[in-house]
């Protein structure tokens, strides 16, 4: 039998696997906006998961939710993203530095 | 149940090595190719939880609409990576130091050891009068009603939002206004106005009337 605690692993694995690729791939905005959709899916395998072992369907309405916010974040994203390249003419993270913050 | 546990562990081997492909890979288009291997795969093991409808909703939103939109971006814009690639072993060590210290850190409170089936006994099988879209459904048009209604909003003011910022005017556009036409008067305006003999509407044949008559 599949027990939750794998699942829990899984979303566990995932969700370090894109923390190293925020710390890896610091530079490229893409890769970066793709890790923070690794780490909604981790979340999201979590909550599908204990939906499953709890028997309680209101995991998946949240899930419902999450996947809404995600994608309009991923297109307001983007169109920064193509808003900076089309100023900046790159997308290097350490090039952004106007407000001197 | 041994074959259910098969696809388990297949399908989580795959998520697990294609996500480590996606922040790996020197080119982006390859990172966000396997960045829906990832999706692919997730969503079959979201089908092994019994959650069908958001297993296709993966597929077919995350797949289909949000990483085409990565590969467009990617494509469209001419990236130079060897400079976003600059310091990439140099972060390797730190960033897996901090990933495994994570892992293990969540391992720890996640693992077996409270979440085990002795704490969480596996519910037997649904059979195939459950339909997970009708559950979703009545949940989501009732109790839900109103965040549903705001997702909705939050899509809209994506999408104005998304249009607005990669909106521009360019120049050499041909774009004319419909309301500066409408005002256009005439006198110091550039139109006058002319006039013309009204024409009458044509005349009926001369056999109609008879037969009406008739």
């Amino acid at each position: 039998m599949i027990a939750l605690s794998d699942y829990l692993m899984l979303g566990d694995i995932l969700f370090s696997i894109a923390v190293a690729g925020i710390f890896l791939n610091r530079k490229n905005v893409i890769v970066l906006l793709m890790c923070i959709e690794l780490m909604l899916l981790a979340v999201n395998t979590n909550f599908v998961a204990f939906s499953h072992f709890r028997h309680d369907i209101t995991g998946q309405v949240f899930v419902f939710f999450i996947l809404t916010v995600a994608a309009a974040e991923a297109a307001i994203g983007l169109a920064i993203l193509v808003v900076l390249f089309r100023n900046r003419g790159t997308i290097n993270v350490q090039d952004f530095d106007s407000l001197k913050g | 149940m041994g074959f259910e546990k098969f696809l388990f562990y297949c399908f989580a081997a795959m998520t697990v090595a294609a996500s480590a492909m996606v922040i790996s890979r020197r080119n982006p288009v390859h990172a966000v190719l396997w960045m829906v291997v990832v999706f692919v795969s997730s969503a079959v093991l979201w089908i092994l939880l019994e959650a069908e409808f958001l297993g296709i909703v993966l597929i077919l939103v995350y797949v289909g609409a949000v990483m085409v939109l990565f590969l467009f971006v990617v494509m469209m814009l001419d990236i130079d990576i060897a400079t976003l690639r600059a310091g990439f072993i140099s972060y390797l060590p730190v960033g897996a130091l901090v990933a495994a210290v994570m892992m293990i850190e969540i391992a720890l409170v996640v693992g077996p050891a409270h979440f085990g089936l002795a704490a969480f006994s596996a519910p037997p099988a649904a059979g195939v009068a459950v339909n997970n879209t009708h559950e979703l459904g009545m949940l989501l048009y009732t109790v839900y009603a109103y965040p549903v209604e705001l997702a909705a909003v939050i899509l809209l003011v994506a999408i104005v939002a998304a249009i607005r910022l990669t909106l521009r005017r360019r120049p050499d556009n041909k774009y004319i206004d419909p309301a500066r036409q409408v005002r256009v008067k005439k006198g110091p305006d550039r139109i006058r106005i002319l006039k013309m003999a009204s024409v009458g509407p044509a005349q009926p044949p001369a056999a109609d009337p008879a037969a009406t008559k008739e």
